[in-house]
């Protein structure tokens, strides 16, 4: 519509041409997440790559929502953080009208889904998988998945690049020989995952952010590292 | 009083600072069928008479669904009150839709509220005539609302509008404390019943024609009934007293404030 001759006449349109996403520029890598029986755990590192440089080695790629939502972003950083401001604008808009009514973890889930869909329809996407983690409106834990085509699900763990092939398999394993996961082993095995990654994902470092959703409030830790042996490096063969 | 020099635009003041195309459009709710609503624990209801224009056509509906979780109760101009639930409808629709969750009924009557505000200060435009009773639940759990032509409103405990309400809130405020107790649904409605038995005009009767009852609950979506389905409730009441002397009509009832 917006390429017709007559639109490029008329009073009002716009003097900037209209663009359009076509790649991601400074991008985060994998978030995760895992389902505990008394909460959410979601961990991302905190490295903001400009295609193979590591360029922003301390950008927060979890964000709090408010006391019952944490969100994590992977993709192009811009466009999570413009997601970061409309959720932010959000929450203070219900909190200017102050009638107690405030939005669980579904509700922002299903609001993203909208936004996403709605830009991929567009053909101009948000380059983001969002992950979100809260509780529900009766203290539920929740945790989220919504990509840039809009595809969106729930899960007991979840994950976006490449922690989907590496650190996805060791979460259903550990969800597997421990249903009733609690959160304080979520984040040793969140931690575990990241090290794995750290190893494995070219984007990846050692420095990542967890964050923790209870009944009691959400809250986001970090930076942390884990302590990685790279002395097999030393002499790889084939490499020379 | 020289009413009639301020009072043919709504964008005009009185000298004694009201506008009375607002207190007009308020007057139109007293001259609907008395409709009532009550707050429960868990339930909300809500109560009308239906008036026939004619001995030949139906009874005219005053409830109407909105959303699972809400419905509203009408007096006044019927077709003002067919767009404003339109309206309640689509902002229902729309919060399902982005939050997958029902809107909660606080913002849903604000919403409404401000729709209605842009009639009583536009030049040209004229107040919605309806007053609507919102009965709804949600998280917080059940509510009544009540929604004035003046684009005001009021979370209730319960409350009467239309011809004759008065000897209905005066039943209401006798038993108002009670109500916050009352579990049983059917207690509520017999409760909603018996007032709007002192709203009937001389001579007249709650019958299954004239009578239609709405409620809504936590776990209980709104539901209407009409006809034969209100000859259960009316059967509750049956046995009882009658009440005091229906009220004399319309004209003793006092001007109300505009805020």
């Amino acid at each position: 519509m917006k390429d017709r001759v007559a639109d490029f006449w008329r009073e009002d349109a716009p003097v900037d041409p209209v663009k359009h996403t076509m790649r991601p520029i400074v991008t985060g890598t994998s978030v995760l997440g895992v389902k505990c029986v008394d909460g959410v755990v979601i961990a991302a590192d905190t490295l903001g790559s400009y295609g193979s440089l590591a360029r922003f080695r301390d950008i927060e790629r979890l964000m709090k929502v408010n006391d019952n939502v944490l969100i994590g972003g992977f993709g192009d950083y811009a466009d999570f953080q413009h997601i970061m401001k409309l959720l932010n604008q959000q929450t203070i808009d219900d909190a200017v009208i102050g009638d107690g009514v405030y939005r669980d973890a579904p509700s922002i889930h299903n609001w993203l889904r909208c936004v996403l869909y709605n830009r991929r329809t567009k053909f101009n996407p948000l380059w983001n998988t969002i992950i979100v983690a809260g509780n529900t409106y009766t203290g539920e834990p929740y945790l989220g998945y919504v990509d840039k085509i809009g595809v969106s699900f729930e899960d007991r763990s979840v994950a976006t690049g490449f922690g989907a092939y590496i650190a996805q398999p060791m979460m259903r394993r550990a969800l597997e020989e421990n249903p009733n996961m609690t959160c304080v082993q979520a984040r040793e095995l969140m931690a575990r995952c990241l090290k794995v990654l750290f190893y494995r994902d070219c984007r990846a470092l050692n420095r990542f952010h967890i964050g923790v959703v209870t009944r009691a409030g959400c809250e986001i830790s970090g930076p942390l590292s884990t302590d990685t042996d790279w002395s097999i490096g030393a002499n790889p063969s084939g490499y020379e | 009083m020289y009413r009639n020099q301020y009072d043919n635009d709504v964008s005009v003041w009185s000298p004694q600072g009201r506008i009375h195309q607002i207190e007009y459009a308020m007057e139109a709710v007293k001259q609907g069928a008395a409709t009532l609503g009550i707050k429960g624990k868990d339930y909300a209801v809500v109560v009308a008479l239906k008036r026939a224009s004619s001995d030949l056509s139906s009874h005219q509906k005053k409830i109407i669904p909105i959303d699972e979780h809400a419905g509203i109760s009408i007096a006044g101009l019927t077709s003002d009150a067919r767009i404003l639930s339109r309206f309640m409808r689509t902002e229902c629709l729309n919060h399902r839709y982005v939050y997958g969750s029902p809107l909660s009924i606080s913002r849903l009557v604000s919403q409404v509220g401000d729709k209605a505000q842009t009639g009583t200060q536009i030049m040209g435009r004229r107040p919605y005539g309806v007053g609507l009773l919102v009965a709804g639940c949600d998280e917080s759990g059940p509510h009544i609302y009540y929604i004035c032509p003046s684009s005001n409103f009021y979370e209730c405990k319960c409350m009467a509008i239309g011809s004759r309400s008065q000897s209905a809130r005066t039943y209401l405020e006798r038993h108002k404390d009670e109500f916050k107790n009352v579990e049983d649904l059917n207690e509520l409605v017999a409760h909603a019943l018996r007032a709007l038995r002192d709203c009937l005009p001389n001579e007249s009767e709650l019958t299954t024609k004239n009578v239609s009852v709405g409620y809504v609950g936590r776990g209980t979506d709104f539901t209407i009934k009409d006809d034969e389905e209100v000859a259960e409730y009316l059967k509750m009441i049956e046995e009882e007293k009658p009440a005091a002397a229906p009220a004399a009509p319309a004209a003793g009832e006092e001007a109300l404030d505009v805020q």
